[in-house]
């Protein structure tokens, strides 16, 4: 998952449980039935436990652009300082 | 939200919080409503009244309970104990308050009922006061809903009077 897809998934999480929520309590109200709003609440959380849990290809859409590898030759990793290579062969 | 054990556990949690949330607002509603029950209580006969051998008087009693409690249930209510309890002042105690009978409303349909029970507990006073004594039945109800907290109330039904003598087998 990318990382406008892990912002994508924990909003629609939030959106989604918040929305079923409020629909669970209007039906269970209007019913007069606490059971229909715990089913209703328990299949709204199934269904935005399938949206966003999964690692769905629409999560995947903003990849990160690296740079090109022949960058690395042009820009040479900084040498690693003479003090702590000196420590390693007095080990052995 | 960058792996899969991340996004079950915010969900969880998440989800959870809402369910208590809604859990929480589905007992406020029951502020709203306003019961309004009704019930009737009759001594069809006095069974036998006599003096124990400690000295405190005892009563058994038929009685005839007809109530409407239908009024007490709401879509947040699991049921409804309802216990009828005689209430009496002597020189002794201010209050008196004895037990009669009780009994467990699952349902709202079982919640408008009439019934014709022999005292189910003991009417027994501490001392021997019960001759000729005014009392009232009062009828008093607790609500155990699904969530939130419980209430209760009562009915007073004033205007009853025991015998003015014992009675023997």
């Amino acid at each position: 998952m990318d990382w406008q897809g892990q912002k994508v998934a924990e909003q629609l999480m939030q959106i989604m449980l918040v929305v079923f929520a409020i629909a669970a309590f209007v039906t269970g109200y209007i019913a007069g039935s606490f059971e229909l709003m715990m089913y209703v609440y328990a299949g709204g959380v199934v269904l935005t436990i399938l949206t966003t849990i999964p690692n769905w290809p629409f999560f995947n859409r903003h990849p990160l652009k690296w740079l090109d590898p022949s960058e690395v030759e042009k820009h040479p990793k900084p040498q690693v300082t003479t003090s702590v290579s000196k420590k390693k062969p007095a080990k052995k | 939200m960058h792996s899969f054990s991340y996004r079950a556990n915010a969900l969880l949690t998440f989800s959870l919080t809402i369910l208590a949330l809604m859990c929480a607002m589905a007992s406020l509603t029951d502020n709203f409503n306003s019961p309004s029950p009704t019930a009737t209580v009759q001594i069809l006969n006095v069974n036998r009244f006599q003096k124990r051998s400690n000295g405190d008087d005892e009563v058994a009693i038929t009685l005839n309970i007809s109530a409407d409690l239908q009024s007490l249930f709401t879509w947040n209510t699991k049921q409804v104990f309802v216990f009828l309890a005689a209430e009496y002042t002597t020189p002794k105690n201010t209050l008196n308050q004895v037990s009669l009978w009780d009994r467990i409303i699952p349902t709202k349909e079982e919640a408008k009922f009439s019934v014709k029970p022999k005292n189910k507990y003991k009417f027994i006073d501490q001392g021997s006061n019960l001759r000729g004594r005014d009392f009232n039945m009062t009828l008093h109800w607790h609500v155990m809903p699904k969530t939130g907290k419980m209430f209760a109330d009562k009915l007073v039904l004033p205007g009853f009077r025991l015998p003015e003598s014992y009675s023997y087998r």
